[in-house]
């Protein structure tokens, strides 16, 4: 017994040893003395601290932390940046009980609108105003007000409305990139009649299936019919019964449950979304509709680029009043303390100085039109932000995420999906919807 | 000899045996997923992506890269400066919150036993009946009173305790939390101390605090073990009021909360768990096994005595 436990204590001071002599901690290089320069509006923040609460967590939280250094060794400012994967329930919880941070980086508009109904919200300060309204469309400046009234300004972002595709496989065919909805129809047929697929699609995702086919549906309501019935369809003003939303259905039937273009429909219920852009680099299909995520769910070694296996051109408007629609998601400044610091911070966070450093550090996406598209170094990145901080794009969030859970991650997709896979009418599916979304 | 006494014993070790069987099969079953975690804890990020914990067992491969990254923080920005700060806040967060409410519950429990006074069989119900309150139903009033304080219309009846934020905010509600349950289980234990022991030490000239110092404290020691232990394991593994008092930031927050975020945005870095996971339960398990023959001690206290 004691000369078992003997060597079990060995093993462990030999493990315990051994772990000691593997932590070479390397002690992070002194970075050159800070350029203060673009800091110099900045004043009285000295020894102050400000807190922010945010869903984002490491590694992009750590980068965070890294874009502003210089702004708090210039300053003299303290933030102190907190990440957690239950802030939707949490802040809820703080702000009632007083004990909310100064600010939140809020990730959904429903979240901000529900703050700003407990009133500890604080409206966006003029420093807030003034980059807000310098730096970014007035589609996101809406996105950030409540009732028409200013609050958060954004401050991260990404996009849904690219169509991936093969820029090889488009060069050897003679194919060339739609900047219309009628050209894209138009290389669609052209690709049928060569024998090709046009169009890939899978909208199978575990427990989320469907979910790829109601962003389908919300990029051809935004294109059809604009800002203002896109969020009134979100709020369930306008049904999905309405003949607009049933209209904007049949066109996506038309294009992804198109037997010309997709070979056959219902396996788009069955195929995963991961695979269904598998075949983009061989020709096995052409053109896969999703968000700039999609990227990495290539092999390893694909080469994303403009010249590259693959790459993404932006879907195309269908209605010509509504311009530049893009559809996508971001985080929002939100204040709950009018504290001179806080509001300095606020300010710093929406300017193109915060957007460009952190550009520069990492994988990231700002709609901030101060931002130079060539500091983007990813490829996608750059023309996402090309067209998310374009000033006249009509910027939407994603409306199933924005509607209540029971459609929106429920009835929605599996109404989609019995759609796609069992050929459900388009009556059938809006009447089923409609059924599920929750009475007041 | 009849044929169930011949029967018996042969049956006996039937029985036995089988028990044995199932309860091997039982601990193996239930210790298997946390080997399998141990396991994977010594792997490299790859290997546990590609194949499962048991392949070390043909290509043992072994490395401290996830105890390294974890404790220490990684070389790049993945994981800021690792868990020690806030295994360190968690001993900060769980000795006084075990402490308060012993030395608090200890008290009461002798009071409300051998000390007789009006009502006191009222208030010990009262308090056990304290229990029933759900910690969530309480969470926002009690931040509230924290942040706010309590008014009826502009009279200020509690002032602010300004502590949301702070150590203290984390250790008061723990402290309230734990109370009913303490104060009933010391209770029990107390009050079946032998009378006269209390009326041979009252004859003596001792008072009360004389006789709770030096006959019910040493007396009660199982028993405030096995609650410690309790209350150790509770608070250790507690992530929501430590969310909701004070914040998840480097300061202040315990190892649950850099936990529960370790796994990163992308949920890329689980590797980082398996690690943290065993990083955080040394402590308890060293506590456990210290006090653990108090525990056994303790739990039988009640029905043997």
């Amino acid at each position: 017994m004691s000369i078992r436990r003997k060597s079990l204590l060995t093993a462990a001071g030999v493990a315990v040893l051994s772990l000691v002599a593997t932590m070479v901690t390397s002690v992070g290089s002194a970075s050159a003395a800070a350029n203060c320069d673009p800091f110099a509006g900045y004043h009285g923040l000295k020894g102050k601290t400000v807190t922010i609460f945010t869903s984002i967590l490491e590694p992009e939280l750590g980068t965070m932390k890294a874009a502003w250094k210089d702004f708090e060794s210039c300053t003299g400012v303290k933030i102190k940046i907190e990440g957690s994967n239950q802030f939707e329930a949490l802040l809820p919880v703080r702000v009632k009980g007083g004990n909310a941070p100064d600010l939140a980086l809020i990730p959904q508009p429903g979240l901000l609108a529900a703050m700003v109904a407990t009133g500890k919200v604080k409206p966006a300060p003029a420093g807030v105003i003034a980059n807000v309204n310098k730096y970014y469309s007035p589609s996101w400046k809406a996105l950030g007000s409540v009732n028409g009234k200013f609050y958060a300004a954004p401050l991260g972002s990404n996009m849904k409305s690219l169509v991936w595709y093969s820029p090889t496989q488009f060069k050897k065919n003679g194919y060339t990139v739609p900047t219309t909805w009628t050209e894209m129809t138009a290389l669609a047929d052209k690709m049928a009649a060569a024998g090709q697929t046009a169009f890939c699609g899978g909208i199978g995702s575990g427990g989320a299936t469907g979910w790829p086919a109601t962003d389908w549906l919300e990029e051809v309501v935004v294109r059809m019919y604009g800002q203002k019935i896109y969020n009134d369809w979100i709020s369930h003003k306008i049904k999905f019964s309405d003949p607009k939303i049933v209209a904007a259905m049949n066109t996506v039937a038309g294009w992804m449950q198109n037997p010309k273009w997709v070979g056959d429909p219902k396996a788009i219920a069955t195929t995963s979304f991961q695979d269904a852009g598998q075949g983009i680099p061989s020709g096995g299909c052409n053109m896969l509709q999703q968000a700039s995520f999609y990227g990495s769910q290539f092999p390893a070694g694909t080469n994303v680029s403009p010249t590259g296996d693959v790459f993404a051109f932006y879907l195309p408007g269908i209605n010509p009043a509504v311009t530049t629609p893009v559809e996508g998601g971001g985080e929002f400044t939100t204040a709950f303390s009018a504290r001179p610091e806080v509001q300095q911070v606020q300010a710093f966070l929406a300017s193109a100085t915060y957007a460009t450093s952190r550009v520069n550090l990492d994988h990231w996406v700002s709609a901030n039109s101060g931002v130079p598209l060539a500091a983007y170094k990813d490829p996608i990145d750059r023309l996402s932000a090309q067209y998310l901080a374009n000033p006249k794009s009509t910027f939407v969030f994603d409306a199933s995420d924005a509607m209540p859970a029971a459609v929106g991650a429920g009835k929605e997709w599996t109404e989609f999906t019995a759609w796609f896979g069992e050929g459900k009418s388009v009556a059938d599916v809006v009447k089923a919807i409609d059924a599920a979304w929750p009475a007041k | 000899m009849s044929k169930v006494a011949n029967h018996s014993p042969g049956r006996r070790i039937y029985s036995t045996r089988f028990a044995t069987i199932v309860v091997w099969i039982i601990t193996v079953a239930w210790t298997v997923p946390t080997f399998g975690l141990f396991v994977s804890s010594f792997r490299s990020k790859t290997d546990i992506y590609n194949t499962g914990w048991w392949h070390v067992f043909t290509h043992p491969s072994f490395t401290f890269a996830n105890y390294r990254e974890v404790l220490f923080g990684g070389g790049a920005l993945s994981l800021g400066n690792g868990v020690l700060p806030y295994l360190v806040n968690s001993i900060v967060i769980t000795i006084p919150s075990v402490i308060i409410p012993i030395a608090v519950a200890t008290l009461a429990a002798y009071s409300l036993a051998w000390i007789k006074f009006k009502g006191s069989d009222f208030l010990f119900f009262f308090i056990f009946a304290l229990q029933i309150v759900p910690l969530q139903m309480s969470l926002i009033p009690l931040l509230q009173l924290f942040t706010g304080g309590a008014h009826i219309g502009h009279i200020t009846i509690i002032p602010a305790f300004g502590i949301a934020g702070h150590f203290a905010g984390i250790w008061l509600p723990h402290t309230m939390f734990a109370l009913p349950l303490a104060i009933y289980l010391l209770h029990n234990f107390i009050s079946s101390l032998p009378r006269d022991l209390m009326e041979a030490a009252h004859m003596d000239g001792a008072n009360h605090f004389k006789v709770f110092r030096q006959i019910v404290l040493p007396l009660s020691i199982p028993a405030i073990a096995a609650f410690a232990i309790f209350q150790f394991l509770w608070v250790w593994n507690d992530l929501l009021i430590a969310l909701t008092f004070a914040s998840g930031t480097e300061e202040i927050a315990p190892i649950n909360a850099k936990l529960a975020s370790l796994v990163g945005q992308y949920g890329s870095g689980w590797q980082f768990l398996t690690a943290g996971a065993f990083v955080s339960i040394a402590i308890p398990l060293a506590v456990f096994f210290s006090l653990q023959k108090y525990f056994v001690r303790g739990l039988l206290a009640g029905s043997v005595k």
